[in-house]
């Protein structure tokens, strides 16, 4: 007998991803919640572009790969024809935070009744490392191979507290995927987030602070730790929006 | 039910769509077509549909995407500018073979360039615009009942073929007001949707909507798909309006308002002994190529009259492919050519060719 059944909404396929990146574990926490509130048959995702550009081959469910950072306005779309689908986009920090910044926050301003899942890892995995909008002070990238310097890049975006500031936005946490007990939170938050839309209270976002460790140059263990130790001062865990919100 | 009003161009456009059954509708507001979107915001959730204004063009051709995509008849419109933003999804749409259709109402470019009307996006409509081999269906009404009926066709083609379709009018006849005649079909064309993304409903196998194959060869494959595609709409669905062009002394290729200028020519022209003949083509894409070719069995002149540089004239020329000669006479900026600078230039051209 497995310890753990694998989840009926995530397709028994290998994936793609390098060893030690959060997207697999992120597919996994999403497809056992689908599972746990019985909406796969209703549910429809959006791919975006990046490393997960094709994870509709992943989940069992009705997906729509989208153009770089316009799967907010994609999901607006097929949320309007089907209101009473579970509609979620799946989207990296570049394609949410850089290229599609007007599509989420507007998609959160018209207070849309999607779910955004939101992987950031501090870097472009996709196109080999280069910095991200997310992408740390310091942080070495193949495009600010000296370090992010603020003076002459700027500074990183802390998505979750901008869009908390919106109105149509109803229910906005940032959580990690370094350890077991993160990801545990992690997957209660992400089925809250999927609870408020099946509420139709508005817009929810779940930012996951993920790993790259090929990008990074780092092992497994050591990308998780820097999650922990680096990341998580920089975008610190918890409710920015909806802390007392019942569903 | 049937009904003639005296209404704008744009907004017959938009009634066109909601009788078509188009229920969801995604605009940004642009000169000359604001008529339209304002127009839905109004009707659509009259009718019971959805109208959002979108934060950008960007992201309303990425909304159409979605909601084609989730199978419904959905629409964008824009002008000029504003479509040179959709071409990303444009092309996306082309590449998950996703039925909608877009609206063009046509002004002067290039860059912000201005607000009067104009026919300069020929290129970009029918020569692709956005990235890939990819064709649209590229149809060019040029009156007011015209705009309503070719509205409800691109509706049914765009279904037919999982095309996009667009509808090529320009800021004249956007912002002009016609007696159209509104006609409800008696059958609506009802096509069934199999491979929309709909949810499972644990009924069906996953639907995956999608442009990407990493794999060349499957890539190759799809590629080959829509080529034979596009060869089908090529074959079947090619329209124009052919006038007097046995035996004229001059045909006039030229569609929208170049096409309505030119009729009124030909009645001058005829009243000083010059025989004028009208090519219209009525889908820019397909091209009516052997139509056009034809007319140099008919004619030993032809000249393309449009408000623009020179855009259709290269089509008019591969398709007469050298055995007449081939003219054209176009303004730009905005300007409308008048009937007599067009009668002034077939005069010249005629004489040149006696010469």
């Amino acid at each position: 007998m497995p310890v753990r059944l694998h989840p009926e909404s995530l397709e028994n396929i290998t994936t793609h991803y390098c060893p030690g990146c959060s997207h697999g574990i992120a597919h996994r926490v999403i497809a056992e919640v689908i599972d746990e509130l019985g909406i796969e048959g209703s549910t429809i995702g959006i791919s975006p572009v990046g490393c997960s550009y094709n994870n509709y081959k992943y989940f069992t469910f009705d997906m729509l790969q989208a153009a770089h950072g316009r799967a907010p306005a994609v999901a607006t779309g097929v949320k309007r024809v089907h209101p009473e689908s579970i509609v979620f986009t799946y989207q990296g920090d570049g394609d949410l935070a850089a290229i599609g910044t007007a599509e989420i926050i507007h998609a959160a301003a018209r207070g849309e009744k999607i779910t955004t899942i939101f992987i950031n890892n501090a870097i472009y995995g996709m196109t080999s490392g280069q910095m991200a909008p997310t992408t740390l002070e310091g942080q070495v990238t193949t495009t600010s191979p000296l370090g992010r310097d603020p003076k002459v890049q700027g500074f990183p975006l802390k998505m979750s507290e901008i869009l908390s500031q919106i109105d149509g936005a109803v229910y906005i946490e940032r959580v990690s995927m370094h350890d077991v007990n993160h990801i545990l939170k992690a997957k209660k938050a992400i089925k809250k987030a999927f609870k408020v839309q099946l509420a139709g209270l508005g817009f929810s976002m779940i930012e996951v602070l993920s790993t790259c460790p090929t990008n990074w140059r780092m092992k497994p263990v050591d990308a998780a730790a820097w999650v922990k130790d680096t990341m998580m001062e920089y975008y610190k865990l918890g409710v920015y929006k909806g802390e007392d919100l019942e569903v | 039910m049937s009904e003639k009003v005296l209404i704008k161009g744009n907004e017959a456009i938009g009634e066109a769509a909601i009788r078509a059954g188009c229920r969801h509708y995604f605009g940004y507001p642009i000169t000359p077509q604001n008529e339209l979107t304002n127009y839905m915001s109004k009707y659509m959730p009259e009718a019971g549909g959805v109208f959002i204004q979108a934060e950008s063009e960007i992201a309303a051709i990425n909304m159409v995407y979605g909601a084609a995509g989730a199978g419904a008849r959905a629409m964008t419109s824009s002008s000029s500018p504003g479509i040179s933003l959709k071409q990303e999804g444009i092309s996306y749409i082309a590449g998950a073979e996703i039925p909608a259709v877009v609206v063009n109402v046509m002004r002067c470019g290039p860059g912000l360039g201005g607000i009067m009307p104009a026919q300069s996006d020929y290129f970009q409509a029918v020569k692709g615009g956005g990235h890939g081999d990819y064709r649209n269906i590229a149809l060019a009404p040029s009156n007011g009942q015209e705009l309503y009926e070719l509205t409800v066709k691109a509706f049914d083609l765009a279904d037919k073929y999982r095309m996009l379709v667009m509808v090529m009018a320009d800021g004249a006849l956007g912002q002009m007001m016609e007696n159209v005649e509104f006609r409800d079909r008696e059958e609506p064309l009802i096509v069934e949707k199999p491979w929309a993304a709909t949810g499972t409903g644990m009924k069906r196998e996953k639907n995956s909507i999608t442009s990407v194959y990493i794999n060349p060869d499957e890539l190759e494959t799809v590629n080959n798909r829509l080529q034979a595609k596009y060869h089908e709409v090529e074959e079947n669905e090619v329209m124009y309006e052919e006038i007097n062009c046995e035996g004229a002394d001059i045909v006039i290729c030229a569609y929208g308002l170049a096409a309505r200028l030119t009729r009124n020519v030909m009645k001058s022209a005829s009243a000083e002994g010059i025989k004028v003949g009208l090519m219209r083509p009525i889908t820019l894409w397909p091209f009516p190529k052997q139509a056009v070719g034809a007319l140099a069995e008919k004619t030993d002149t032809v000249m393309s009259v449009e408000l623009s540089a020179g855009q259709m004239v290269e089509d008019v020329r591969l398709a007469i492919n050298g055995k007449v000669p081939v003219h054209f006479y176009g303004r730009t900026g905005g300007n409308i050519p008048t009937q007599d600078e067009i009668l002034d230039k077939i005069k010249e051209v005629l004489g040149k060719e006696k010469k």
